[in-house]
């Protein structure tokens, strides 16, 4: 069975992808304010593990992120505008994982490993997709729960810096949001706040 | 004789009862101990607060949910829970999903899910949603 972390994207996709992660250094920086050693000293020891194990709740979230977009761009039903936005929002999805397994390994866990792509396409019942409308339906729904769950992760963590990385991922998800409501052309919920 | 048809409702989420699930947006209004729900409503926000994480039938970051309500914590086939919650030794009835959506850590401390509902109301329509979720589908 193939992992997710193996699939490689025809070469124009890997131009995107490429160009996508370069964007996202930022995230990297970011990064690097989290998970300094005075933050790993300043955790007790029975939160950090229970931090490592809200974190890992997060990545594995991305990884079926990450794979839905993969299914998503090998179904042959995405137009190439859509396809390529896709293969953006994936790199950006990559790179959240990262983030959330760097925060994992400073607080001395294990970042969780991903599923096979075939254990996603069950689990998000991928046969079910017939053409780019269902796609784009599927996105919508695990994007605005990721935007959801990442405001649930605030108060659990505690952590201020944590709790920073995890409202920028999650800001990320609900501009994922935003773009797929348009893009289906729906309109944004009328009462505000639109996420929690 | 509502508090009796609602009581009717949960034997049967209990029971895992092998007859046709009830439609949830059909069911009563959930009365348990204390608190009522009302499973239309849950359904709108089972559907936006935790279907990122959670289904109905499938396991994904969270154990699949169908005939959640009544099951021993830790139990569901194929997912790989923590050491804490496989520990745990507790039902689902209503009440403990009360306490736990209301937050998981401090219910279980070492569990995996942070994601809480502020709201008793909301907390208690998902409960009611989820009493209505009880066979798989054929």
């Amino acid at each position: 069975m193939t992992d997710q972390t193996n699939l490689r994207a025809p070469a124009r996709r890997g131009l995107l992808f490429g160009a996508a992660v370069g964007l996202s250094s930022a995230g990297v920086l970011a990064l690097a304010n989290v998970a300094t050693p005075a933050f790993a000293k300043a955790t007790k020891k029975g939160s950090a593990a229970q931090d490592a194990g809200l974190l890992n709740a997060a990545i594995a979230l991305e990884n079926e992120g990450i794979a839905a977009y993969q299914i998503a761009a090998e179904s042959g039903l995405l137009s190439p505008g859509v396809l390529k936005v896709g293969i953006l929002f994936q790199s950006q999805h990559k790179q959240h994982r990262a983030d959330l397994a760097a925060a994992v390994t400073r607080l001395g866990g294990k970042p969780s490993e991903p599923k096979t792509l075939a254990e996603y396409a069950k689990e998000i019942d991928a046969a079910s997709l017939k053409n780019e409308a269902d796609v784009l339906k599927l996105a919508l729904k695990l994007e605005r729960g990721a935007a959801n769950a990442y405001l649930g992760l605030i108060k659990p963590i505690g952590d201020a810096d944590l709790d920073l990385l995890i409202a920028r991922i999650g800001s990320d998800e609900a501009a994922h949001v935003g773009y797929l409501t348009a893009a289906m052309g729906q309109m944004l919920p009328e009462k505000a706040p639109m996420f929690g | 004789m509502r508090a009796v048809l609602i009581a009717a409702l949960v034997a049967s989420a209990v029971a895992g009862a092998a007859h046709a699930a009830p439609d949830h947006r059909k069911a009563p209004k959930l009365v348990v101990a204390s608190f009522t729900g009302d499973p239309v409503k849950g359904a709108a926000l089972y559907e936006s607060q935790c279907t990122a994480c959670h289904s109905l039938d499938m396991n994904r970051i969270g154990p699949a949910h169908r005939g959640v309500v009544g099951r021993k914590a830790g139990t569901e086939p194929g997912f790989d829970y923590s050491p804490a919650l496989k520990r745990a030794k507790i039902t689902w009835t209503p009440a403990n999903l009360d306490r736990w959506l209301s937050g998981p850590i401090n219910m279980i401390p070492g569990v995996r899910m942070g994601f809480s509902l502020d709201k008793a109301e909301d907390r208690h329509n998902v409960i009611a949603y989820l009493a209505t979720q009880t066979v798989k589908k054929p």
